[in-house]
């Protein structure tokens, strides 16, 4: 997900809170196996017995979802807390690890982050609880989210496979047609902003969860991390057609320079000032309550290639639930997230909006027949699971990627506001994340 | 502003000298002006709030910022939505706010009014020391200590309890140092003396003769302890993690944030609304303590 810049302070008062934890966990460089052994029948007898489950989870379907649990299981009861949103919530989870307190059975933890917490053996491995098993239940994208370093560190709660988000009104205003590469992209991109100088293709300030998406699409591979030792690199192949195309985009000035996610950036994207986003499959619901003005105008198609006739997409965003290291109640934890991420919970779930990382509803006709007005009646499910199932394999993020991206404006977000070349504005973050990274006691190259 | 400074010859012959030793108020265009400007700057911030709290998410996205959206007056509607989001949690994280602010700014005035008495008004070994520590304490940002606090009260078993804000809250090295200065120059040591002459216990002079004497600058303090634990936002976060122990100002933010999250409903409107609702309270207060306020910041200032 996206930030604003008003959480600096606070992710970095959660930086500070990682810091030298990595030297208190003896420098063992090998997570792939570890975590305890717990059989299904254990998880049966926990859920029979009951208790107390505290959760944290910022996201408005976990509610509803854990009642519907525990009208099932009576003698459970679960607490959900919204401990804060996205960063918010890992500064206050890392203070809880360190404080040894108040931390929770279950967190709800975006993929980005995952790893950071798994190194740490903050989260619990679910190796021995038959999590393995349920790889296939899964899209190959968010699977790869929770299993860094070869455990697997919670399941998948939702996905985020991009596609291309664009206003049909404006398009057709203006006679451009919809672009299906980046080169098109780039030409309607000119199209529209000379046909109407209030219009831009889209806005972008710098913000690292849309700029390594767009290289993982490219196929580049910036991070690499095997253990301790993590290899930091944005000048690959990849890296190199995104960086060429969006210096393109900045030097011509076809970016409009709103900030995401602000009351302003809705506002244009209700009023057709931003003619696209490209961006994950959860954003419907925001477009609906964040831009009502846009309604019926919108529609979605595949995003665009790198290469004509490509298929290849990434995801953005999205996030799992993870089982804490520190819970005392792991068996019934774990009961609980296997009916929220894959069990009859997940039901609830979409009904309340969310969507789905689950292959079986993914492919469902029912999920996939769903019209929305707010897209005239488009059946956009289908876009979207087909750009699931066409996420470029084999992405890795930094085991710090929470502090890297904190600095991502101050280093790579020079180049949208000063003559630096993004390209050496990507370096400066890379060579940030890797001096970091060395002081936290990883190697990194 | 005059200066002691020689006007320079090419300057107009000065004006009647008497004007210069005149009490009356002179006007000056430029003070005027400026002070205009200020006010403006200051004000106009609420009346886009007034303004944005009567309209719809679409009117919001609609409209022009300062002035009110075409055939929109929703701020009835805003405060009802507001008040019944999220089973009224809104109305809980206000009376969370009271809760704070009552037992928080409140003790702290009461502890900085004996402190400042004390301090003011009996002499005792080490009084130097407690000055520099509470002038020192008064350069401490509140931010700095809130992390140290957590990893305390964590230990204390006290995070996520209405207890960790309330305690901080009540220490204010600021509003001690206030009540000092001012307790040295409101309460004649002669008024104590005489009361103890006539059999007086200190607690008993303390209430009768020094609280009375002491109001103005009590309001003073109270009124910046208020603002104080009524803004206090960062202390919270970190320390309460229950939404059912927010206060106004972590709630709202916590609204503000479902905008950056997938699935999250946009509530700005409710955002705003609740803002609004949010300062009338200490809008409130201010002008009802104002002449108290007043007299008690330029207390001191002159020896009578």
């Amino acid at each position: 997900m996206m930030y604003t810049s008003r959480r600096n302070l606070l992710r970095l008062a959660g930086a500070v809170g990682v810091a030298s934890v990595l030297a208190a966990c003896g420098g063992g460089g090998d997570s792939g196996t570890g975590g305890e052994t717990v059989s299904a029948d254990d998880v049966t007898k926990a859920l029979e017995e009951g208790g107390e489950l505290l959760i944290w989870s910022w996201d408005t379907t976990i509610k509803p979802t854990a009642d519907a649990f525990m009208a099932k299981y009576p003698k459970v009861k679960i607490n959900v807390v919204n401990a804060g949103t996205n960063a918010d919530q890992y500064v206050a989870l890392q203070n809880a690890l360190q404080a040894g307190k108040g931390v929770p059975d279950l967190a709800h933890i975006e993929y980005y982050a995952l790893s950071q917490f798994a190194l740490q053996k903050q989260v619990a491995d679910l190796t021995g609880f038959g999590a393995p098993a349920l790889k296939d239940k899964f899209a190959p994208g968010p699977w790869n989210g929770v299993t860094p370093n070869g455990g697997v560190f919670g399941l998948p709660l939702d996905s985020g496979p991009m596609v291309l988000y664009y206003n049909e009104e404006v398009f057709k205003k203006h006679n451009v047609a919809v672009p299906a590469t980046w080169d098109e992209y780039y030409e309607a991109a000119k199209k529209l902003h000379a046909a109407d100088p209030k219009v831009f293709i889209a806005a972008d300030s710098g913000d690292a969860g849309t700029t390594t998406s767009m290289i993982w699409q490219a196929g580049g591979k910036p991070y690499t991390v095997e253990g301790q030792n993590v290899t930091i690199n944005f000048a690959d192949a990849g890296a190199q057609k995104y960086t060429a195309l969006w210096q393109k985009m900045i030097d011509e000035k076809l970016l409009s320079n709103i900030s995401g996610w602000t009351d302003e950036w809705f506002q244009a994207l209700g009023n057709g000032t931003l003619a696209t986003l490209v961006v994950g499959a959860w954003m419907p619901s925001n477009l609906v309550s964040g831009a009502p003005n846009g309604a019926g105008k919108w529609r979605v198609a595949p995003m665009p290639q790198w290469e004509a006739g490509g298929t290849a997409t990434a995801e953005n965003g999205g996030s799992a639930m993870s089982v804490m290291e520190a819970s005392t109640r792991k068996a019934l934890a774990y009961g609980f997230l296997e009916y929220l991420t894959n069990g009859e919970g997940v039901k609830t779930r979409l009904d309340n909006g969310a969507f789905p990382a689950t292959t079986a509803d993914l492919n469902s006709p029912e999920f996939q027949a769903k019209e929305f007005e707010y897209f005239g009646g488009q059946k956009i499910n289908e876009l979207f699971a087909q750009s699931s199932a066409n996420v470029v394999p084999g992405w890795q993020y930094l085991p710090f990627q929470v502090y890297a991206n904190s600095i991502f404006k101050d280093t790579a977000g020079q180049a949208y506001i000063t003559p630096t070349k993004l390209a050496d504005g990507l370096k400066a973050w890379q060579d940030a994340s890797v001096k970091y990274g060395n002081e936290q006691g990883f190697t990194v190259k | 502003m005059t200066t002691l400074q020689e006007a320079p010859a090419t300057r107009s012959a000065p004006k009647k000298k008497v004007r210069r030793y005149s009490t009356k108020p002179r006007k000056s265009i430029t003070l005027t002006l400026a002070t205009g400007v200020i006010l403006l700057y200051s004000v106009v911030p609420l009346l886009w709030l007034v303004i944005n709290a009567t309209k719809s998410r679409e009117g919001l996205t609609d409209s022009f910022g300062l002035w009110f959206a075409d055939g929109e007056f929703l701020l009835w509607d805003n405060i009802v939505s507001t008040l019944t989001y999220n089973d009224g949690i809104f109305g809980r994280w206000f009376l969370n706010t009271l809760l704070y602010v009552v037992a928080g700014a409140g003790g702290a005035t009461f502890l900085a009014v004996l402190g400042g008495y004390g301090l003011a008004k009996f002499n005792f070994p080490g009084r130097g020391g407690v000055f520099a520590v509470v002038i020192g304490a008064v350069a401490v940002p509140g931010t700095a200590l809130a992390v140290p606090t957590f990893l305390m009260f964590s230990q204390m078993g006290l995070t996520d309890t209405p207890w960790a804000i309330i305690i901080p809250s009540l220490i204010s090295p600021f509003g001690l140092y206030l009540m000092w200065t001012f307790a040295n120059d409101a309460i004649p040591t002669e008024l104590l003396e005489a009361a103890r002459v006539d059999g007086s216990g200190e607690f008993r002079t303390f209430f009768q003769v020094g609280i009375p004497l002491l109001a103005p600058g009590i309001v003073t303090v109270l009124l910046f302890t208020t603002v104080a634990t009524w803004n206090n936002y960062f202390l919270p976060l970190i320390m309460l993690k229950d939404p059912d122990w927010y206060p106004l100002t972590l709630g709202l933010n916590a609204w503000n944030a479902q905008a950056t999250t997938n699935g999250g409903e946009v509530i700005f409107h409710l955002v705003i609304t609740g803002s609004l609702l949010m300062i009338i309270p200490l809008i409130a207060a201010f002008l009802l303590l104002q002449r108290y306020w007043q007299s008690g910041l330029a207390a001191g200032s002159v020896k009578e």
